[in-house]
């Protein structure tokens, strides 16, 4: 919803300006400019209400709470009461780990509360996302030439690349849960006798594999609407000139899927950092596998403002992380929307 | 073009903020802050139409009982809520059905584990003086189970105890105690299987063994007051028994990724001497085909240091939502929910525990249902997991450092400090 929001406002200043070439029309042609502005606020009112009803407020919402002490315990009745504002200790506890002492005052989080798994969250959270994220792009990559190419059977490989995809997260999880079973079949197959979901590496791959199995296809899509758009011309043009097939593909397909690739690396990103069901069935979060995503819904069995500070923070989080993929790496989320939604085709 | 790049990422905080909002929304009602006080008081006398609120009825037991309610009551009748078979979501359904003072959640059922956390906020109706509930029938744990600081909030429904099976044509008397167990462990080292597995992978069902253990040794999680209690002896004796057995190989090294399911299916392959494990197993060990222990099934209590050990107590009670209007209907709802007709048609029809002493030494009960006599004993001898408002810490607690110590990551020592400082940090409040 939020990026139809992005075109539709961006072209209105664009084709607003655009008379100004034929200019002296008068005054008639002003006022229709300024209706034409009238109606665009119109049409758009409609989805601005709709985003500021689902999206602005509770975020204002999360934001008041994470200022928000949670409910403590009165000694006497045994009654939780109203814990009061907060200042910024739920952040700082979270960033600093620090947890609340027994005689009043904080102490650094002791092994078993969630407050000492704010880093080591944050450090899985980058690290499940950067080499998931490389291995999709590669393996979408290569699955999305072969796509390309006109041969027999060509829609049914396309349909069957889809099927993980289709299938949601949750069942996925619980597919690869009995494959990793100790007495699962990964270990039958290979003759091991791994506890993939066990011990601290086996656990980690175990995640990665699921979840590259599960999300190279939209990869694969995603970078086949961008491969689709090259020009068979240009090709015909650079085999004419004598260019080799390592040459075409380094000097035309790289440089012209590029945007479409970068949107999906970028999407992908966005939606590694927020990686949640996968670990919590297959692993519980156990050996080093807890992504603040886990670890915000830990918390708010908890206490919901300390969980509402977490969020915020996951949030700017990934805003960063976006932010530099779109300002410094060139990531063109609007331009290349149409394109992206074919692919979904 | 300067308007777009401006705009882009504001399109791209849009998407992200989703995420978040689906964070936040849980809390907006923001903490009720034990405001039960007034609501506590109204609606005593109230008669009318109910709701009961319960987890997926898997083996249709509630609807009938509904049904049987409702044409002898007419005018007060009950619709049943079905929630989903997650108790995490059940949770957290009632948790915000209660945040938002929901007058429609008349009557829930409650995990015992939950009980103490919706007492301390005020959610749930104190059972005493006009809404009082006699509870001099039912089993003593199952009561302190529903009870919080000396008050009953809930009136127990169903229970659970976790029970040893034990390979009757290899094990010829069963163990007493842990340490007679731990030297029946040669004969499954010469049969070549594993000895003794309960759940050991990171979640609530390690709470529920390492209570065990804890318990079992004579040590407590946390004492009388509620506050954590592991620097004893007792509870370190009761760590280290599970931490040498994993150690030794007793416990096969696969059981750390064991949740109930997983160890049942290695004890029915035959690839185990001792299973801890719920009531439910026994019928699956006994019909299910591919059984290899179908004719060679014992059982008997848990092992503990001198006789019988300290199950930890599962099932659920039913309580009354302090913001029901019928307060009178709800409370006869729950004696009818625990009147001994009912308990028994939850046992043979759900194969749920009941909470009735004297239902388990019923002869025609206890024919369809074996287990029963030794589930007494599992019972009688329980102890109520760890019962606190911080419930969903102490939790955490336990499996975090029990997880590091069973896979000798920690010493005992270590993992039991650090559970006692995180426990006492989780009650400390903020």
């Amino acid at each position: 919803m939020a990026t139809e929001v992005g075109p539709t406002s961006v072209k209105a200043p664009a084709s607003g300006g655009a008379p100004i070439h034929h200019a002296p029309k008068g005054v008639g042609e002003d006022n229709r400019i300024a209706t034409q502005g009238r109606w665009a606020a119109w049409l758009l009112a409609p989805t601005i209400i709709a985003l500021s009803v689902v999206i602005v407020y509770p975020i204002i919402t999360a934001i008041v709470m994470s200022f928000q002490k949670d409910a403590g315990l009165d000694p006497v009745t045994g009654l939780f009461t109203e814990g009061g504002p907060a200042g910024f200790s739920n952040y700082v506890n979270w960033i600093f780990q620090q947890c609340p002492a027994p005689g009043g005052g904080t102490v650094e989080c002791p092994p078993g509360t969630l407050g000492s798994q704010f880093w080591s969250a944050t450090a899985t959270t980058f690290f499940f996302t950067i080499v998931t994220v490389s291995l999709e792009t590669v393996l979408g990559f290569w699955m999305a030439v072969i796509m390309a190419r006109a041969f027999k059977g060509r829609s049914l490989v396309r349909a069957a690349v889809l099927v993980p995809w289709a299938i949601p997260t949750a069942v996925t999880a619980k597919l690869w849960l009995f494959i990793f079973a100790f007495e699962g079949i990964g270990n039958k197959l290979f003759n091991t006798t791994v506890l993939w979901t066990g011990s601290e590496w086996p656990a980690r791959w175990a995640v990665i594999i699921a979840d590259v199995w599960k999300t190279t296809p939209f990869m694969a899509l995603l970078i086949l609407a961008g491969l689709q758009m090259i020009p068979a011309e240009v090709y015909e043009a650079a085999k004419v000139d004598g260019a080799s097939a390592w040459q075409r593909f380094r000097m035309i397909t790289l440089p012209l899927v590029k945007p479409a690739l970068m949107v999906a690396i970028l999407f992908r990103t966005l939606d590694a950092l927020r990686m949640f069901d996968l670990p919590y069935i297959l692993t519980g979060g156990a050996n080093n596998t807890t992504t603040l995503s886990i670890l915000v819904i830990n918390q708010i069995r908890q206490g919901f403002n300390a969980a509402a500070a977490l969020s915020t923070i996951t949030f700017i989080i990934i805003f960063i992380v976006a932010f530099i993929f779109v300002r410094f790496l060139g990531a063109n989320v609007v331009e290349q929307q149409t394109g992206a939604g074919k692919g979904k085709k | 073009m300067k308007t777009r790049n401006i705009l882009l990422p504001a399109a791209t905080a849009g998407i992200l903020a989703l995420t978040l909002s689906a964070c936040g929304g849980g809390g907006g009602g923001s903490t009720s802050g034990g405001g039960g006080g007034d609501a506590a008081s109204q609606g005593l006398d109230g008669r009318g139409p109910i709701t009961y609120v319960q987890g997926k009825d898997n083996s249709n037991v509630v609807r009938p009982l509904i049904e049987k309610w409702n044409a002898a009551h007419p005018n007060e009748k009950v619709t049943f809520k079905e929630q989903t078979d997650q108790a995490d979501q059940q949770h957290d359904d009632l948790v915000q059905h209660f945040q938002a003072k929901d007058a429609g959640y008349d009557v829930a059922s409650v995990d015992v584990v939950w009980t103490a956390e919706f007492a301390a906020k005020g959610w749930l109706q104190p059972l005493k003086d006009k809404m009082a509930l006699d509870t001099s029938e039912m089993l003593k744990p199952t009561v302190t189970a529903a009870s919080y600081k000396g008050t009953l909030y809930a009136a127990p429904e169903s229970s659970d105890g976790g029970i040893l099976y034990y390979r009757k044509d290899l094990v010829p008397t069963p163990p007493k105690t842990w340490d007679e167990m731990m030297s029946m462990c040669s004969i499954a080292k010469s049969k070549n299987i594993g000895c003794y597995s309960g759940q050991f992978k990171k979640y609530e069902g390690l709470t529920v063994n390492a209570s065990e253990a804890i318990n079992s040794a004579g040590g407590a999680v946390l004492d009388a007051d509620g506050k954590p209690n592991l620097l004893t002896a007792e509870a370190k004796a009761g760590m280290a028994n599970l931490t040498k057995a994993y150690a030794d190989g007793s416990i096969p090294k696969e059981a750390i990724t064991f949740q109930e399911e997983e160890s049942r299916q290695a004890f029915q392959d035959g690839k185990l001497l001792f299973l801890r494990n719920w009531p439910y197993v026994y019928n699956l060990a006994t019909t299910e085909g591919s059984s290899k222990v179908k004719d060679v099934l014992g059982m008997t209590a848990l092992p503990g240091k001198t006789g019988p050990g300290a199950s930890s107590l599962g099932g659920h009670s039913a309580g009354i939502s302090v913001y029901s209007k019928n307060k009178a209907t709800a409370l006869d709802f729950l004696k009818f929910l625990t009147s001994e007709e009912n308990q028994k048609f939850f046992a043979t029809q759900g194969s749920l525990a009941p909470v009735l002493g004297k239902l388990y030494d019923d002869k025609e009960l206890v024919a369809k249902l074996p287990y029963l006599p030794v589930l007494k004993t599992s019972i009688e001898n329980a102890v109520p997991r760890p019962v606190s408002p911080f419930y969903p810490a102490v939790t955490k607690a336990i499996q975090e450092n029990a997880y590091s110590a069973i896979k000798g990551e920690k010493t005992v020592d270590a993992a039991l400090s650090d559970m006692q400082k995180s426990i006492e940090s989780a009650s400390a409040g903020q």
